[in-house]
């Protein structure tokens, strides 16, 4: 793609250094003659932003790690110290803290502009996948980063997810002992925690050359989605995508330094400023806002699958999530990349977003939050006045039976109300009501909580007129968060497994404009330079 | 088909957004602090007397392990010492606090009344000549007094329940600083046991009894009042320092980062249009 290198040493010096080691060659070659199509919109430019996000990551992580202490009992406090008497340590950990979120909203866009315009497709299988890669060093990352600080947020997003990793077949217990270095998250797992979290970034770092050197192999895809026909419809790297790239990069560290100074909590949660607690669970244990809608996923698969068991199912769920992203290559039958020539596939490539959007709504909700209003309603009947007549059973056989042969007994009797307590497989109770007067009621309330609390107050105001109650409780079809997740769930799945594949095979795409399918400018080359 | 599809789900999302479930504890109401805006400082007067409420009330029961008597007498703490030249006299004068314009920052080892704050406490330490336990008055490089030994200490002296750290307490709950107010103030009256009502409060019922009351805490100023909201409100502004001592630097430099990167980011707009003046794309 790239072609001959145009590069010409010009002084005595570079000349005989590129006979010996010719990098500046390379990076000449790679970041100033490197043409580049000339369509590319702004929603390309967010690659120089992630270059961005991970030199300043690592710069500020090295400076945080020469002040941080990774030790149970003085990780938080030596985080404190940063923020206080380290000279501008607040300002290098906030920095490092915004710019994790920072860094998952640019890779995301990234993301889905690869998905718009189809850039994992021919011949950019790879680099696609080695941007999953990265992606997924990015999560372990910032996983490993959030626990570091040692709050409550912490130690139970970390206690959570290895956890998770318990839940898999036969090797699940060792792996999650393994990673904790013991049987509970503690010493040894921020000890390693720490350690994996240095490590990683310099591995994202190695992925990402790779990355670039794909790129440049198989050059950028463009808005267009039509491969680059001839010189003309290129520019040279620099300066027209470097400035390019670099104004866009601007208006990102704007909105960088409005969080970094004006908000540097605004993504975090409240619980991280308490100091773990190994013994006080908090009354919610979400993962940072990048991760939530992994974690929507997690928590929609409340049923088990067969002999699948629904916290296995989740796990599998969530790890698929990421892992399909490595086969959609060739899970999108499509020929033409750029889905402003799909029509169709563009209208569900757009609820897909929403979709994504909705996961990470979810996964910060409390999953039995009832979205659509319902009604939980119970009758209570009772008998007030009258005797009460109360034998004991003891069942031969089976309890059912005898319980129905006591129930009837009574009722052929003439008792208007009767009532079982079983207080063993065997035995049991049953009191019946002679006479006095029927009496019911019927209560309401928008939760199943709220309904029992009202029925607890109708037995408190009947209190002891009647000597038992029948509740017979009405529980309809609840529309909660979970149920929301499942459909997003479902929906996310077939999108890459049903959607992609058949529409790519029976789509007729749109028809791609001449002064596209031909060179913009026909052999006339007009550089600015 | 598809427009419409989606035109549904808009409307079934907009109709999430109503069926809001009750929370538990209720919502704290906005109280207006002079930090809250982006360009907002602290009342360094508000930070002084709240300084006061706590030394005095709540410290006996509640410790602030992460700040140290000097934090108060560092650049942006509420005891801060400039030396302010009179115009009138034309000599150097002490002037507790940043100084509205001028004013030259006296080191916090040599601010006499960051000293004298330390000196009034009495801290449990090593005797270095004789290696037993013993009491010694506070020097500034001392962290704030703690009030028990230890977690089991404290909670056996408050029936079970810890006082919190108060270091971070504003960032450490939801709603910040206007939670802390609502809660202070929030107390009913009423109590079960050894609990007392307070609605702010998940589940409604807090260990703490209402620490703050009229007059209890004298304040030098006669001008301010001593009611329970001015101490409420006083030791909210000083417990956001404590929590966030930097505030005021970091949104002073916001200011001038903003400008620069506008700047910067106009002219690479400029640039970059003058780069692609030529070029159809």
């Amino acid at each position: 793609m790239s072609g001959p290198s145009t590069y010409e040493p010009k002084t005595a010096f570079t000349r005989w250094l590129d006979r010996r080691l010719p990098i500046v060659r390379l990076s000449y070659d790679s970041f100033v003659a490197y043409p580049t199509p000339r369509n590319l919109n702004y929603w390309w430019t967010f690659g120089a932003m992630l270059a961005l996000c991970l030199v300043v990551q690592i710069v500020t992580g090295v400076v945080l790690a020469m002040h941080y202490v990774p030790h149970i009992n003085m990780a938080f406090a030596s985080v404190q110290r940063i923020d206080r008497d380290v000279p501008f340590g607040w300002l290098i950990q906030n920095i490092h803290s915004v710019g994790a979120s920072m860094f998952f909203l640019a890779v995301y866009v990234h993301m889905f502009r690869g998905l718009y315009y189809g850039s994992y497709k021919a011949p950019r299988e790879l680099l696609w996948i080695l941007g999953c890669i990265i992606y997924l060093l990015m999560v372990a990352t910032a996983f490993l980063g959030y626990t570091l600080p040692w709050g409550q947020m912490s130690f139970w997003g970390a206690t959570v997810i290895t956890n998770l990793l318990g839940a898999l077949p036969l090797v699940g217990e060792s792996i999650k002992n393994w990673l904790m270095g013991g049987f509970s998250v503690d010493q040894p797992t921020l000890n390693r925690f720490f350690s994996l979290h240095y490590l990683l970034p310099f591995v994202i770092a190695g992925v990402v050359a790779l990355h670039v050197w794909a790129l440049h192999e198989a050059g950028q895809n463009n808005p267009a989605g039509v491969d680059v026909k001839s010189k003309a419809d290129t520019v040279p790297f620099t300066p027209h995508a470097t400035m390019k790239d670099l104004f866009a990069t601007g208006l990102f560290v704007i909105l960088f330094s409005v969080f970094v100074f004006y908000m540097p909590d605004a993504l975090g949660h409240a619980d991280n400023y308490i100091p773990a607690n190994p013994l006080q669970t908090p009354p919610e244990i979400v993962p940072e806002w990048y991760l939530l809608p992994f974690y929507a996923i997690l928590r929609a698969f409340d049923f088990n699958i067969g002999p699948i068991d629904s916290k296995l199912a989740g796990v599998l769920a969530m790890f698929a999530s990421i892992g399909i992203l490595f086969i959609l290559p060739w899970l999108d039958t499509s020929r033409v990349r750029s889905m402003r020539y799909r029509p169709i596939a563009r209208q569900f490539f757009l609820i897909f977003v929403v979709v994504c959007i909705f996961l990470g709504w979810c996964g910060g909700q409390n999953p039995g939050r009832i979205l659509v209003p319902a009604t939980f309603s119970s009758n209570l009947s009772w008998v007030e006045g009258g005797t009460v007549e109360q034998t004991s059973i003891r069942a031969t056989g089976a309890w059912e039976d005898a319980a129905a042969a006591a129930e009837a007994d009574l009722r052929e009797r003439g008792a208007t109300a009767v009532a079982i307590t079983r207080t063993s497989p065997t035995e049991g109770t049953v009191r019946g009501v002679f006479g006095g007067t029927e009496l019911t009621r019927q209560v309401r309330a928008p939760t199943q909580d709220e309904l029992e609390v009202a029925i607890g107050e109708v037995k408190t105001e009947v209190g002891d007129a009647a000597p038992f109650f029948n509740v017979e409780r009405h529980i309809p079809f609840t529309f909660t968060v979970t149920r929301l997740s499942q459909v997003l769930t479902a929906y996310y799945f077939l999108f890459f497994l049903i959607i992609l594949p058949l529409l790519g095979l029976r789509e007729k795409p749109g028809r791609v404009p001449d002064t596209i399918a031909k060179p913009v400018i026909d052999g006339q080359v007009q550089g600015a330079s | 088909m598809l427009r419409a599809l989606t035109a549904a789900a808009a409307i079934f999302v907009a109709g999430i957004g109503v069926a809001v479930a009750a929370g538990d504890a209720e919502h704290p109401h906005d109280h207006a602090f002079s930090f809250d805006s982006p360009i907002g400082g602290y009342d360094m007067g508000a930070v002084q007397r709240g300084y006061q409420v706590y030394q005095q009330v709540c410290a006996t029961c509640h410790g602030m392990d992460h700040l140290a008597y000097r934090h108060l007498g560092e650049e942006g703490g509420p005891f801060a010492l400039y030396m302010v030249r009179n115009h009138e006299t034309g000599e150097l004068e002490p002037h507790v606090g940043k100084p509205e314009h001028g004013g030259q920052f006296v080191d916090v080892t040599d601010n006499p009344y960051v000293r004298a704050i330390a000196a009034g406490v009495t801290i449990s330490d090593v005797d270095p000549n004789s290696g037993q336990l013993t009491d010694r008055p506070g020097r500034i490089s001392d962290r704030f007094r703690r009030p028990f030994p230890n977690e089991i200490a404290a909670r056996a002296s408050n029936g079970g329940a810890y006082p919190a750290d108060l270091s971070v307490i504003t960032s450490a709950r939801h709603g910040g600083a206007d939670y802390i107010y609502a809660l202070l103030t929030g107390y009913t009256g009423a109590s079960e046991g050894t609990l007392y009502e307070n609605p702010y409060f998940a589940g409604h019922l807090i260990a703490m009894p209402p620490p703050l009351a009229e007059g209890a805490v004298a304040y030098t100023d006669p001008e301010t009042p001593q009611t329970v909201e001015q101490y409420a409100a006083d030791v909210t502004h000083f417990l956001q320092w404590a929590a966030d001592p930097h505030m005021e630097e970091r949104k002073r430099m916001g200011i001038v980062v903003l400008a620069f990167l506008i700047v910067l980011t106009g002219l690479l707009y400029l640039s970059y249009k003058q780069i692609w003046r030529n070029e159809s794309h």
